[in-house]
């Protein structure tokens, strides 16, 4: 591992062992916590077929071997499942982050066909008019009940995935239900991380304290019940940072394992990173070892000879990285800070306010921007 | 969690890939969303559960392989056990 984060020196980061593939922003949904850039509509047009399957090709060389294809919603792409079967001739384990929308029972049977391991489809909420309420989609939830089912005939391993917020998170044990009725493998019960969209939504989605605590009973009481009974079913409950008094190991390191790829053809260190007033490459112009190994972007913020006080000298720099860049540029407007959830950092009192905030009554909070080209260009157009 | 019994026949449970991974000089264990790298021995028992041979199968070929290794059958066991409680693996 490299001893300094200098952009000029190239660095022996370890391989990039996740690809993640956001095949298209395009999607039929409008949910307000997207972690898609705000001003999606304004990006360049998609990488085609052979420029993907050429992505896949040079990252499974240098170790990727979990694969994320995602968006947008991926199912609106044409070529998913060419582009899924050459996922699986290069040994990758693929994995199709859906909303269910566009699916239908005879593209499960293609899909598992092509040789994708495993589906994970998102909810929005155990009931119709919750979920309606999210998506800003009337149809949205018998279809997704409908393909949840399909895809477990399929004998596809399934992961149910839920963004938790204020208006959803006190029906948190129907959510669970519902997840182990469809015979979900895995249940994500994802508390909003403040990104993208959800970050411009953020006093109309994050829940309170007491909401969180009582969720977490809930949660727990399950896991309890499901180990009681054998059941394999996993419930991964993602508390928000934002009631933390330390930061997460945001991607476990910047280019440390993850590598995306943008519907353009940009590379990130995440998702999120496009917002950073980085200069990040593109695979049109660059392989993807150039990439990963020797870009600047890439390096900008390996080892730890970035990082400014409090992180420089903190003895827990190592395990958490100071936290996540995207959060400390969006509440400091400077990425190299510390993430404002530490509480060692001088703007946690962000954190703090936001906390404040949380329990403020609806009729007192913004009404939420749904994720939608009209917003993305009048968000753009500031 | 119990030890498993010697006629149980193992296997991957669904969704579940094991495969040699060059740029990590590894077996890798693959499931929804997670990768797990196994070391040597797991390796080793790992790609002997095939739904086909039973746990005392998988022991006799082991100590095929590797008749120096003491207590080979219990280390055999207690992988399959913990496997089991990872809910890697699945019983024909």
């Amino acid at each position: 591992m490299a001893i300094t984060g200098s952009a000029t020196v190239e660095t022996r980061p370890g391989p990039p062992l996740w690809l993640l593939a956001e095949l298209t922003y395009r999607c039929p949904l409008q949910c307000p916590y997207c972690s898609n850039p705000v001003d999606f509509a304004d990006q360049d047009k998609e990488l085609n077929t052979e420029q993907w399957l050429d992505v896949f090709a040079q990252a499974r060389t240098m170790g990727a071997a979990q694969l994320g294809l995602s968006g947008g919603e991926p199912l609106t792409r044409p070529d998913l499942v060419e582009l899924v079967c050459g996922a699986r001739e290069l040994g990758y384990y693929s994995n199709l982050i859906t909303s269910g929308m566009g699916l239908n029972r005879d593209k499960v049977a293609a899909l598992a066909d092509a040789g994708l391991d495993h589906i994970q489809i998102s909810f929005q909420d155990a009931e119709e008019a919750g979920n309606q309420l999210m998506a800003g989609s009337r149809k949205a939830f018998q279809h997704k009940l409908e393909m949840a089912r399909a895809v477990k005939e399929h004998g596809f391993p399934m992961v149910l995935n839920v963004v938790i917020h204020r208006h959803n998170i006190d029906r948190i044990g129907d959510i669970i239900q519902l997840c182990l009725d469809l015979e979900a493998d895995y249940v994500e019960l994802a508390t909003c991380q403040y990104y993208g969209w959800a970050h411009l939504n953020r006093q109309g989605l994050m829940p309170s304290r007491v909401q969180l605590q009582r969720a977490e009973q809930v949660v727990a009481d399950y896991r309890r019940r499901l180990e009681d009974t054998a059941n394999p079913c996993q419930l991964i409950f993602v508390v928000p940072d934002y009631y933390e008094e330390r930061p997460k190991p945001c991607m476990n390191g910047w280019g440390s394992m993850f590598l995306t790829i943008t519907p353009d053809g940009t590379a990130l260190p995440c998702h999120s990173a496009r917002q950073l007033p980085i200069d990040f490459p593109n695979v049109r112009e660059h392989t993807i070892e150039t990439i990963w190994r020797r870009s600047p972007g890439f390096n900008h913020f390996r080892g730890d000879a970035w990082m400014p006080e409090p992180c420089r000298s903190c003895d827990e720099k190592h395990e958490d990285f100071g936290g996540c860049r995207c959060q400390a540029y969006m509440l400091t407007g400077d990425a190299t800070n510390a993430d404002p959830v530490c509480a060692k950092s001088p703007h946690h009192h962000v954190i703090l306010a936001a906390r404040g905030q949380a329990g403020t009554p609806l009729d007192q909070v913004p009404p939420l921007t749904y994720r939608n080209e009209r917003n993305a260009r009048l968000i753009y157009r500031g | 969690m119990s030890a498993p019994h010697q006629d149980a026949v193992p296997l991957l449970r669904r969704g579940f890939r094991l495969q040699w991974e060059p740029a990590q000089q590894a077996h890798v264990l693959l499931y929804p969303e997670g990768m797990v790298k196994l070391n040597d021995s797991a390796a080793q028992i790992l790609t002997l559960v095939d739904g086909e041979r039973s746990v005392a199968d998988i022991v006799a070929t082991l100590h095929q392989r590797f008749p120096e290794v003491p207590d080979l059958e219990a280390d055999v066991l207690d992988f399959l056990e913990a496997a089991h409680g990872n809910h890697w693996l699945s019983n024909r």
